[in-house]
């Protein structure tokens, strides 16, 4: 192959600036990397890596400074909007694909695709004067009447409802991955053979057993790489969450208390951070989010490789 | 091929009449804050002398790094910096303009500016230790008012600000329980309550929740029509926020030329002073002699003609004493 390449010289001119394109990524990646290191080096050498991963302290004036507050704001937010969106986003893609009439589809596509269009600010601003007087009016205060004398969840629905927490901020980031999942999901639906569920038929089966027994499990994995990608997304969110979680660094077991995620915390101060340890420690919170990103992107290509084999096999 | 030259030509043309003008730039940047006030002085000083000004609102931190690297004519912050730090990074400094910070609450059956709070009652809501509106240390100050028993929803900004640190270096001044449990700064350690965003993340808080409060700087408090307080300021005097108190304190307070105008503006000594206050400041290169002149002249421009504006916007102007001690100031660095 490479022989061939090397007499065509539009060929070597081509496959020559693709590859150029290609490593400028690369070293974009290792100079984000090279400069979030850098920065960080003085926060590092004062706090090392385990203390500062494990440290509840967020202190400006004594210039102390750990992440787990952040980190555990970023991990709940994910996994709840995880846990609000990816029903919901199954829904959309099992309906497009199997159940709605076809007139129906394209506008349900194009929906789901204008969401993801919108851009993050819009929604922060959004949460800020819509979702979060709903949430802080009649969702958090119906929640915590019903939900909260439950025993067992009741720690998850304590203090006063105000619309600026953890529930807001998982709402409107599930809101954001949505149309990720969705269309992921979509795609990976309709990879499914349509032999194979013509047979499932033919065998007599119903729609909803074709769904569950042949089209879901011929593409969870493909589903699951998809979930992984819009984790990273919720991982990464920012201006949207920004607004309605408060940037309050304790860590709270109810949802109805604000928090703080890393995006968050970075948008919030880095303009302001006067010192240099406090903007070292910013830059190594954004060190720990990116090394965060690597592993759940690592993880979600690993699953869609496998499912790829599986389908051209 | 004829419509491309013809659009060459357009370019060239322009191209050539931008370079012929060769518009000469300030380059500043930092403090969000100043930034509205700024701009309006930079358009009107423009129109007079064709001197453009390239401000970027970074925010103090990035002014602080900016003049200390010297990618800037002048650096912008809302907290002074001390004259060892100013000596080190060989840095001149001078305040600009000055804004205020008031509290605001969200009580029904009580109109803007007839609360009253002294320096203690407003520190211990800050720590936690008042949580109820009804709370005897509230009631004793405001006999007149029929307060709530509402719980006292605590706001504070959730991003650095400099309107945090002016807050928080008077707590820290007149309050030692605040100054040794949480201290003073851009961002704090609050001990309760929720964070607003930016002055309007706050406002709106404060707004939508009965029994909240707050603290914003006084254009918000002012736009948004929120229950201000009084405060009691050192003298002992209950004062009002307004243009006159902060100018009072800005007149009052010993702005030192010698310590570069080091000072934060808090519990200013005077009778009529309100108390939460700042300035916020111009940092310069020592030298960088030339682009400090040029700077200087803007700066003493804005000071002749621009408070009308500066009011506009609702910042306070300096007061003429402390505008002399500032062009003293120019005079001994041979600036002016």
């Amino acid at each position: 192959m490479a022989r061939t390449v090397k007499k065509n010289p539009v060929d070597l001119v081509f496959s020559s600036v693709t590859a150029i394109a290609s490593f400028t990524v690369i070293l974009f990646i290792i100079g984000i990397l090279y400069v979030l290191m850098k920065e960080s080096s003085l926060a590092i050498k004062q706090f090392g890596v385990f203390r500062f991963l494990t440290s509840t302290d967020w202190n400006p004036v004594t210039e102390s400074f750990g992440a787990l507050t952040n980190i555990y704001g970023t991990a709940v937010t994910t996994i709840l909007s995880l846990v609000m969106a990816v029903p919901i986003a199954i829904g959309i893609a099992v309906f497009v694909t199997e159940v709605s009439p076809n007139y129906l589809k394209g506008p349900i596509s194009i929906a789901i695709e204008l969401l993801a269009a919108i851009p993050s600010i819009i929604y922060g601003m959004w949460g800020l004067f819509t979702l979060s007087p709903i949430m802080g009016d009649y969702i958090e205060p119906f929640l915590k009447k019903t939900l909260g004398t439950i025993p067992l969840v009741n720690f998850l629905f304590q203090g006063t409802p105000m619309g600026i927490d953890l529930l807001t901020a998982s709402v409107i980031l599930s809101i954001m991955i949505i149309p990720f999942t969705a269309s992921i999901a979509r795609d990976s639906f309709n990879l499914t053979p349509d032999v194979v569920k013509e047979s499932a038929y033919a065998l007599g089966s119903t729609h909803w057993e074709v769904i569950k027994d042949v089209v879901l499990p011929y593409s969870k994995l493909g589903v699951f790489g998809g979930v992984v990608l819009s984790l990273g997304r919720a991982i990464g969110e920012t201006m949207a969450v920004a607004f309605v979680l408060g940037n309050n660094h304790r860590i709270t077991s109810s949802l109805l208390d604000a928090a703080a995620t890393i995006t968050v915390t970075l948008a919030n101060e880095f303009a302001e951070a006067d010192k240099d340890v406090y903007m070292s420690s910013l830059f190594y919170l954004a060190l720990v989010l990116f090394v965060m990103s690597f592993i759940t992107l690592a993880i979600a290509k690993y699953f869609l490789v496998k499912a790829e084999r599986k389908y051209s096999r | 091929m004829k419509v491309f030259f013809k659009i060459a030509l357009v370019f060239a043309v322009m191209l050539s009449f931008a370079h012929a003008e060769a518009v000469e730039t300030l380059n500043g940047a930092g403090a969000t804050f100043p930034y509205p006030v700024y701009s309006a002085w930079a358009f009107d000083y423009s129109k007079v002398t064709g001197v453009q000004l390239n401000y970027q609102s970074i925010g103090s931190g990035g002014g602080i790094r900016q003049i200390t690297e010297r990618t800037v004519d002048f650096g912008a912050s809302d907290a002074p910096l001390k004259a060892e730090q100013l000596l080190k990074d060989k840095l001149l400094q001078f305040p600009a303009v000055i804004g205020g910070v008031v509290p605001v609450a969200n009580l029904e059956n009580v109109n803007p500016g007839e609360l009253k709070f002294d320096p203690d009652t407003l520190c211990k809501i800050y720590l936690g230790e008042i949580k109820t509106w009804n709370d005897n240390r509230i009631t004793k100050l405001n006999p007149g008012l029929k307060l709530p028993s509402t719980d006292i929803t605590v706001v504070y900004r959730s991003d650095g600000s400099g309107t945090t640190a002016i807050f928080t270096n008077y707590l820290s001044e007149v309050c030692p329980a605040w100054k040794e449990k949480v201290g003073a700064g851009t961002a704090v350690k609050f001990p309760v309550g929720i964070g607003g965003k930016g002055n309007e993340g706050v406002a709106n808080y404060v707004k939508r929740t009965k029994g909240g409060f707050g603290y914003v700087e006084f254009a918000y408090a002012k736009q948004n029509k929120l229950d201000h307080v009084q405060m009691k300021n050192k003298a002992g005097h209950f004062v009002q926020p307004s243009f006159e108190s902060f100018e009072d304190a800005a007149a009052t307070a010993d702005f030192d030329a010698k310590k570069d105008f080091y000072l934060w503006l808090v519990n200013a000594p005077g009778k009529n002073s309100w108390p939460i206050a700042g300035a916020t400041f111009i940092l310069l290169a020592k030298e960088k002699t030339d682009s400090n002149k040029k700077v200087v002249t803007f700066f003493d421009w804005s000071f002749k003609n621009g408070d009308k504006k500066a009011t506009e916007l609702v910042y306070v102007p300096l007061p003429k004493s402390l505008k002399d001690k500032i062009r003293g100031y120019w005079k001994a660095n041979r600036l002016q």
